[in-house]
């Protein structure tokens, strides 16, 4: 670093790169948002596409907290539901078009969530942002489920077992969407699914945005600056909340209907997953999580009945391999490609890959035959007209042979790596 | 079709065959994986074991059914994505039972669905979620409901006590939420018609699924001096409630709409006797036909691990068949018509669906837990058997309706 | 009166295994900084491993055997997961643990099925201790109260009068100044948490009769056992006694209690009919335990007898 004369002009990036890094991956996110009704999707398919991008909303907001500011909370789906709840009544207000609220179309009941959340956020919030660390991350488990159990007490506002229920077809429409079927809904999923992704990159732009990772990082020095560590984490945590409100809107006018389950601590673990899964450090991290975990709830629970131990394993995988979650191997993957030696890279990379489909492999046939003998209904494991019994010798050479040679897969491939 | 179905239909060739040709596509949307699995499955079974029955036989006017599970992990929100799946997979006929949530939220959606989508209708046959609403002020053209709901149930219950001059002093205790709400208010008002020197000493509700011991409810029902608790806890609520009901050593008798659900009966053991009573539209101990002892041996045989408890699966399924040959399609909009005020005569005895609101009309059963059974239930020797006057009539069980059905053209 | 009786007697036996879930947590949690989330799932293996066990031989075999799996399967995670995941700092740590309970609970299912098996208090101890007002108080649950004092006895023992248990709390503070001395810190890490899971197995082979045995029995548990931590302050083996009391005591006197809101707060013109007042103080009594949690939170971040804060 010999070079003295780099000023600031130098270090900021050309107006080109600003192109490719910041416009050009939300275009061309807008872009496959605007081609997926081309292709004629099946209802399923919109089913899934609709949660997806409920989930993204949310699980970008809870990486606000987690990622961007450091916080672990167990509680994020009570800012989702709350949100949720307050737009399901304002859908059933429009309804009965009580004062104001008959000129106000349900396509934007989205903001009245964000409104929702942000208010329960700051309210919340208030006692619980003062501390950082496991003080709140208990906090906010404490909270998630005082707030649960009273959502059984207060029937008028969350409707008990049964939650609450509207009907997203009235009011004003809006772009000439009437929002009954599944496909014009489908517009208003991709538009919200937008604003909320650019909503939420744009924070991480403001100062805002930065003081808070400042926070993460060293809450002293952040103090020393001149700036109040518990006030910065205070506000991010309420536009947090909002976001995630957001996303209980559109849910709202999805799913039409709000019960106390989506203030549980389910769904909070479920969005911690996520965020995790896809990578905290990355922005787009949560992103990839939340498409592939609303994949696994809702398709892979068709394949197998032991859905929630793959779901366990990976988990667990990226936790302990991959602690940048999938948004860090495939980002780690573009820049080894791009690194000096690329074929040495990709060849390192590709034996990785085989060993771990081969221990994946081990894995599932050693699931897929416990499951069916503990079920003891006689059934039997049957992949490719392979008749794999628990009794059978080739079940056992089909577990442990691939296990085995992945491990050793992949630690050759380490090995390789680290003798370089 | 999930690799499940798929093996559950390789287990039996001739479903194997037949599955391919399935004409007619039922959905089961019910939790099949997670805490509340096993009650999902129990019923799930027994609707597989219905369907391979009756497509062995020739199927509904020649057409071959098929039912697939659908995993809604026992979550409103869950459920309609699984809904529109079921949709998307060809289903035009919905099986769901555990959770009235659940249910609630499957009415509003065939209900929202079916105006939206003329000529795609979808019927929902609810097998198992008892909130009286869903065939009073809540009822729709496109549900039916094979099961006896609260005020029935407990009419049922309730007359059973009026005969029994021993019970002075009744102990309610539930589940805070609107099933267990329901059932309170049914049994307050019933107990203060049919006996009303009984009186009510207790009126408890508790959070649904959070309590893990249940030893100070016990207490306090004890040192209430109640002769008699009646319930509608059903699942780990009602078997954690046996469990300290057994250790407290006290033998006050509950009467319960769950008594008969997983692990209750295995909880009380011996205790269990004379003291745990349930109210079913059927037990596989009353007299009946060869063939229907032979179906419940073969699902025990099938399906170890739970019993034959769902007889009302095998009610739905047998009265869908009785209305699509009777309608002459396997059409939703006309077996709906053909169910309307239908009656069959099942196993253990008469099912009518009265027309005003698709709820089913039966005899109910008290029963209690006895060691001289033929069929035991959790895999030990105790089962239920009839108790003294302990079959309700029709009649008696049968409630009067709020439900304004609006039916298609 | 009877109502006092029955809520000690309830209260204490009830706290007093709390006690034995969470001391496992407390001395993990104090030593090693990590929340386990999975500490309820080993509690669960305790008592499956009983179910086991007893099948096959006796209970008090059991009441041996399985807390020692346990604690061997604790320290075989602790040594292969925890450590590895310990470089990326205790958000990792504790995200492992969350998935690890995941993990567990699905294991189980795949081996005992999915419905509760049938694991029941041994016939030596199934009979009634006494009868006080018409209700019998079991032997078994006498037994859990002499097991759980003689644990806490024992590790206090273990922790303060012994030279591995000053061994084990130097470490606590400076794990680099009890390296230096030619101890190895990792082994003691290990051994803690595999003590720790041990404690939890324990819990689990006393617990898993008097309650239900099914794969949901850890997610039931789980929230409960780290309020009782939390509140009873970090690494305060005596905080997390009295906090398993308190809540014991706590929850088993608000059921006693059949007030509504609406009686206890009249004067301030609440009524029945109101959704506020309407509130049973009985039908609370599940939820106090994380109003407690809140509020300690707040107010006394260092719990009730915990030295050093969160």
């Amino acid at each position: 670093m010999s070079d003295t004369t780099q000023t600031y002009e130098n270090l900021a990036p050309s107006a080109g790169t600003k192109f490719r890094q910041r416009t050009l991956p939300i275009l061309i996110f807008a872009a496959i948002l605007f081609a997926i009704p081309m292709t004629g999707p099946s209802r399923t398919f919109y089913t899934i596409a609709h949660q997806m991008g409920i989930n993204i909303v949310f699980a970008l907001s809870y990486n606000m907290i987690l990622g961007k500011g450091g916080l672990l909370s167990f509680g994020h789906a009570v800012y989702f539901g709350l949100g949720g709840y307050l737009a399901v009544h304002a859908m059933n207000w429009i309804e009965a078009g009580t004062g104001l609220w008959g000129a106000f179309p349900v396509f934007f009941l989205p903001l009245v969530g964000f409104a929702g959340g942000a208010l329960a956020g700051a309210i919340i919030g208030w006692p619980s942002c003062r501390k950082a660390g496991t003080t709140f991350a208990m906090i906010s488990l404490g909270v998630a489920e005082l707030i649960f159990a009273a959502a059984f007490m207060f029937d008028s506002f969350f409707g008990g077992e049964q939650g609450i229920s509207g009907d997203r077809m009235n009011g004003i429409e809006m772009f000439n969407l009437s929002l009954g079927p599944i496909d014009e809904v489908y517009w208003f999923i991709a538009f919200w699914t937008v604003v909320g992704v650019i909503g939420m990159w744009a924070f991480t732009r403001t100062p805002l945005g930065k003081l808070s990772e400042a926070t993460r990082d060293n809450a002293q020095r952040v103090q020393f600056i001149g700036y109040n560590p518990q006030r910065v984490r205070y506000l991010v945590f309420i536009i947090a909340g909002g976001f995630a409100g957001l996303a209980g809107g559109m849910a709202a006018v999805n799913y039409e209907i709000f019960t106390p389950d989506a203030l549980s601590l389910v769904p909070s673990g479920l969005v911690l997953i996520m965020a995790y899964v896809g990578g905290i450090t990355y922005f787009v991290g949560p992103i990839f999580g939340a498409i592939l975990l609303t994949y696994m709830q809702s398709m892979l629970s068709d394949f197998t009945e032991a859905w929630l131990l793959y779901l366990g394993v990976l988990f667990i995988a990226i936790v302990m391999f991959a602690p940048r979650g999938i948004a860090g191997i495939v980002f780690g993957f573009l820049d080894g490609v791009r690194g000096d030696n690329p074929g040495r890279y990709l060849g390192r990379w590709i034996l990785r890959l085989v060993g771990i489909l081969l221990m994946l492999m081990g894995l599932i046939v050693l699931v897929e035959i416990s499951v069916r003998w503990s079920n003891g209904y006689g059934e039997v494991f049957e992949p490719f007209g392979l008749h794999l019994d628990i009794t059978s010798v080739l079940s056992w050479v089909l577990v442990i042979l691939p296990a085995a040679a992945g491990v050793w897969l992949t630690r050759y491939a380490s090995q390789e790596e680290d003798g370089k | 079709m999930s690799i499940k179905t798929a093996a559950f239909a390789a287990a039996v060739s001739v479903v194997a065959v037949t599955a391919a040709q399935a004409d007619i596509k039922m959905a089961f949307i019910d939790p099949l994986s997670g805490p509340f699995g096993p009650s999902g499955e129990a019923a799930y079974t027994s609707f597989i074991l219905e369907a391979e029955k009756i497509n062995a036989a020739g199927g509904v006017n020649g057409e071959m059914i098929e039912v697939t599970g659908y995993d809604n992990k026992i979550n409103p929100k869950e459920s309609l994505v699984q809904f529109q799946k079921a949709i998307d997979d060809g289903a035009r006929y919905i099986f769901q039972g555990n959770g009235s949530s659940v249910a609630a939220a499957l009415i509003e959606a065939v209900n929202k669905h079916n105006k939206r989508n003329p000529g795609d209708e979808v019927v929902f046959f609810n097998y198992a979620a008892v909130t009286p609403a869903f065939t009073n002020e809540a009822c729709s053209f496109y549900h039916f409901r094979f099961d006896a709901h609260v005020d029935m149930k407990m009419a049922a219950i309730t007359d059973y006590i009026k005969g029994q001059e021993g019970i002075k002093k009744v102990y309610l205790i539930g589940q805070d939420y609107v099933f267990g709400q329901a059932v309170a208010a049914a049994a307050e008002s019933m107990i203060k018609e049919k006996r009303p020197d009984i009186e009510i000493v207790g009126n408890e509700l508790h959070p649904l699924g959070k309590v893990k011991d249940f030893t100070p409810y016990i207490q306090k029902i004890i040192s209430s001096g109640a002769d008699a608790v009646i319930t509608g806890n059903w699942g780990a609520d009602m078997q954690l409630l046996m469990k300290a009901a057994a250790e407290s050593g006290s033998d006050i008798p509950y009467l319960t709409f769950y008594g008969g659900s997983k692990g209750a009966v295995a909880a009380l053991a011996d205790g269990a006797i004379d003291r745990l009573y349930q109210v079913t539209e059927a037990i596989t101990n009353l007299e009946t036909s060869d063939e229907q002892n032979a179906l419940v041996e073969e699902y025990k045989e099938r399906f170890p691990d739970y019993d034959y408890y769902y007889h009302r699966a095998f009610n739905a399924m047998e009265m869908f068949v009785a209305a699509a040959e009777e309608a002459g399609s396997v059409d939703p909009i006309p077996v709906a018509k053909a169910l309307e005020g239908l009656s069959i005569e099942h196993a253990y005895g008469t099912a009518t669906m009265r027309a005003e609101d698709h709820q089913i009309q039966q005899p109910l059963f008290i029963s209690t837990v006895s060691d001289d059974v033929k069929y035991g239930v959790d895999n030990i020797d105790l089962g239920w058997t009839l108790v003294d006057a302990g079959t309700i009539s029709m009649e008696s069980a049968e409630q009067p309706t709020t439900c304004e059905m609006e039916r298609p053209e | 009166m009877e109502t006092i009786v029955f809520g000690l007697l309830n209260g204490v036996s009830y706290g007093l295994l709390l006690f034995m879930l969470s001391s496992g947590l407390t001395l993990i949690f104090s030593m090693m900084g990590v929340l386990n989330f999975a500490h309820a799932a080993f509690y669960m293996l305790g008592a499956y491993f009983a179910f086991t066990i007893t099948g096959s031989s006796s209970f008090w075999i059991a009441l041996f055997i399985a807390p020692v799996l346990v604690g061997l399967i604790g320290a075989v995670v602790e040594r292969y997961g925890l450590r590895k995941v310990h470089a990326n700092g205790h958000v990792a740590e504790l995200l492992f643990t969350f998935g690890l309970a995941y993990l567990i609970e699905e294991v189980v299912k795949i081996v005992y099925g999915k419905t509760a098996v049938d694991y029941r208090v041994p016939d030596l101890l199934n009979f009634a201790a006494f009868e006080i007002y018409g209700a019998t108080f079991p032997a078994y649950r006498i037994f859990v109260i002499f097991i759980a004092v003689a644990m806490l006895v024992g590790l206090w023992f273990l922790l303060k009068r012994t030279r591995a248990g000053l061994i084990i709390q130097a470490a606590l503070t400076h794990p680099h100044m009890v390296g230096h001395l030619g101890h190895n810190v990792p082994f003691i890490f290990m051994m803690v948490f595999g003590i720790g899971c041990a404690l939890a197995g324990l819990a689990g082979v006393m617990a898993g009769n008097i309650f239900v045995t099914d794969p949901a029995m850890a997610v039931q548990m789980g929230p409960i056992v780290f309020v009782v931590v939390v509140v009873g302050g970090i690494g305060s083996l005596e905080g997390a006694f009295v906090a398993s009391l308190l809540i014991g005591l706590l929850q088993n006197f608000a059921v006693g209690i059949n007030a509504s809101f609406a009686e206890l707060f009249g004067f301030l013109g609440l009524t029945e009919m109101s959704e506020v007042g309407s509130i049973t103080v009985s039908s609370l009594a599940p939820v106090l335990p994380f109003l407690l949690l809140v509020l300690i939170l707040i107010f006394r971040p260092q719990g009730l007898m915990g030295e050093q804060e969160l």
